[in-house]
């Protein structure tokens, strides 16, 4: 990757390490996410800690690296989206079963990954909707500039 | 009746906004006023559908039963609420069309004003004590943000008061609920009433009393937890104001106190004197006050404090008279306090200003805005045949017949100084001689229209007073109130005491 802005952020030894461990970060988030029906966690935690790859980038990069490559427009979209959905599922459940946010999915077979109805889908979208909330949140305060005076 | 729909509308309106508006503000007006329009019709359907479903529709959510999931439950009381709620916000949100022209960010404000009221929405209608938290912070932090929607330092002070406040006591509200939650195991607002009902009164009942008269107290405004209103409602913009002294504290505030402790702990006498203290403080500081405000939005919001406090003694008497004067003046109350904020609003658009030193002999160059104002005061101070009178009327009486003489007499002449504060406003602002303020820009359409149609409701809506209307639509409100713990009699039946499924 072609780092535009090389001076900015933390010393290389710190940049060389995030290279490795950021894709870490970013993965075990999915996998919290992923497994979230099954084991402890689920889509706000796994979400968070998508959000956190994200601050882990922006810390050892600066901000202008990260936001050369994600658009703040599509990360608001994309929340708004991952709402949307949210909500849709519930009114999907209500259209189908008369009840609102019920599950309307098979509950397929215990312990395996495909189980549990729309509790991994409504996972993601949490995830989606909770990683971009947290990092625009991160993104915003750090580019907010006091008035003078 | 789909009950969810009240709460999915603005949401999905809220994040529609947010997704498409960005580029086209105009979008944003037109999806919010479509989701409010569709939630006033809806509640007037269910409103009259009501009685032919026995008063009482329970929607449980997800496919369980109750206390397993959470339910939504329109009786009578949350009916009447959800139109008081409904048309406030329709209204406004047809006023902020224009007004909203002077601020950036169109876009963010309907899709916070949505979600406000996806929280007010949900406040009234859940059946749920965690679930009426959460729609309570949910309500509470867009409230939040849009009373520093300005971004100027006043603004953004008033905001950091009201959410510290408003943070420390919703804590307490949690730990009170968490206190019920682990002494009864069940989080259904008429579960945990038919556990306490069978179970005696425990000791620690009494810590849950005080949390929650703190907790939602601080909501209502009430006297030693008013301080952040004076300052958040002039803060925010016109409209919000007028949701916010309009509704929200009535359902955040009032509503969710009588829920709670006429519906789930059945009225207990020594919470009804604290609150009638609290009130009868509330009318007497929150007038006085008043009296010595310069800021047009300031003394407004002063006055909120001492009108709820007439709302909430008309409640706390616990009588029949004193719930249908609570209910009226709840009402009334909403409609003209919110024709007024709006009238202020409409007054800093046009002049840039609100201090009333600065202004004076508007009257002339904006006459949609006087005289709508003029119809606010009458109505607020109580002059008949003006809504405000009949509300105050009944309150007044209701304390006398209930023996509380010397609160009604607190109560009648309060009145009177509610009117000496208005007519100050009439002075300085409207009337008398012309200030250094300049009406710099008309008032346009959309905003007259929706003062215009107050000003109508502050008049229309004296005729809940005529008998007939009254006994088959109030009566009903008040013996919702008035039967204390009949709610739980009549969720019992869909409660599933049988094992976990």
């Amino acid at each position: 990757m072609q780092n535009n802005f090389p001076n900015e952020g933390m010393s290389v030894i710190v940049k060389t390490i995030t290279r490795f461990t950021v894709w870490l970060i970013f993965l075990y988030g999915l996998y919290i996410v992923i497994h979230g029906h099954l084991s402890p966690g689920g889509g706000f935690a796994g979400g968070v800690i998508v959000a956190l790859s994200y601050v882990h980038l922006t810390l050892a990069y600066g901000k202008n690296f990260v936001l050369e490559r994600v658009d703040k427009f599509a990360m608001n979209s994309l929340e708004a989206i991952a709402a949307i959905l949210i909500v849709l599922t519930g009114i999907v459940g209500l259209y189908i079963t008369g009840y609102f946010f019920a599950n309307f999915m098979g509950v397929g077979k215990l312990y395996t990954l495909l189980s549990a109805g729309y509790i991994p889908m409504l996972n993601i979208f949490i995830c989606v909707k909770v990683g971009m909330g947290l990092y625009l949140v991160f993104y915003y305060l750090a580019s907010f500039k006091p008035k003078e005076g | 009746m789909i009950l969810s729909q009240f709460i999915f509308v603005p949401l999905l309106a809220a994040f529609l906004i947010v997704l498409f508006a960005r580029k086209k503000e105009n979008f944003a007006a037109a999806i919010a006023l479509a989701a409010c329009a569709w939630i006033l019709i809806v509640s007037f359907i269910a409103f009259f559908k009501l009685p032919s479903h026995g008063g009482m529709i329970l929607n449980n959510t997800s496919g369980w039963k109750i206390p397993y999931t959470i339910c939504l439950i329109l009786d009578n009381l949350s009916s009447f609420m959800l139109i008081v709620v409904n048309l406030v916000a329709f209204l406004s949100a047809f006023y902020a069309i224009q007004y909203i022209n002077h601020f950036t960010g169109k876009w963010n404000f309907f899709a916070l004003f949505m979600l406000m009221l996806t929280g007010m929405n949900g406040v009234i209608l859940t059946g749920d004590f965690f679930n009426l938290y959460v729609f309570m912070e949910i309500s509470l932090f867009s409230a939040y943000a849009l009373v520093a929607f300005g971004t100027e330092s006043e603004e953004l002070e008033a905001a950091f008061k009201y959410a510290t406040m408003g943070a420390i006591t919703s804590t307490m509200i949690l730990f009170g609920i968490g206190i019920l939650y682990s002494y009864t195991s069940t989080l259904t607002m008429a579960d945990v009433g038919l556990q306490l009902r069978s179970g005696g009164t425990p000791k620690m009942i009494f810590l849950v009393y005080g949390l929650f008269i703190a907790g939602f107290g601080l909501k209502t405004a009430l006297v030693p937890f008013h301080a952040w209103l004076p300052d958040a409602h002039p803060s925010a913009p016109a409209p919000i104001s007028a949701m916010l002294s309009g509704v929200l504290i009535k359902t955040l505030g009032v509503y969710a106190l009588v829920r709670i402790f006429f519906n789930v702990f059945g009225a207990p006498t020594v919470v009804l004197q604290i609150l009638m203290l609290l009130g009868t403080l509330s009318i007497v500081i929150g007038g006085f006050l008043s009296i010595v405000q310069w800021d047009f939005k300031r003394l407004l919001g002063f006055s909120s404090v001492s009108q709820i406090g007439y709302v909430v003694i008309g409640f706390a008497l616990g009588t029949p008279l004193g719930i249908l004067g609570g209910i009226l003046h709840l009402f009334y109350h909403a409609i003209f306090k919110s024709l007024l904020f709006l009238d202020s609003g409409a007054v800093e658009y046009a002049t840039d200003t609100r201090d009333l030193r600065q202004l004076g002999g508007l009257s002339k160059e904006l006459k949609v805005t006087s005289a709508t104002n003029m119809v606010g005061t009458l109505s607020i101070s109580g002059i008949p045949p003006f809504n405000g009178f009949f509300s105050k009327l009944i309150i007044i009486i209701a304390c006398i017949s209930a023996g509380q003489i010397v609160i009604g007499i607190i109560a009648a002449l309060v009145s009177i100084v509610t009117l000496a504060y208005f007519l100050k406003v009439q002075k300085h602002a409207f009337y008398g001689k012309k200030g250094s303020a300049k009406v710099l820009e008309k008032v346009p359409f959309a905003m007259k229209t929706a003062m215009i149609i107050l000003a109508a409701l502050c008049l229309i809506s004296s005729a809940i007073m005529i008998p007939s209307i009254r006994k088959n639509y109030l009566n009903p409100i008040v013996e919702t109130v008035m039967g204390r713990t009949s709610y739980i009699d009549k969720v019992e039946p869909y409660l599933d005491n049988g094992s976990v499924k």
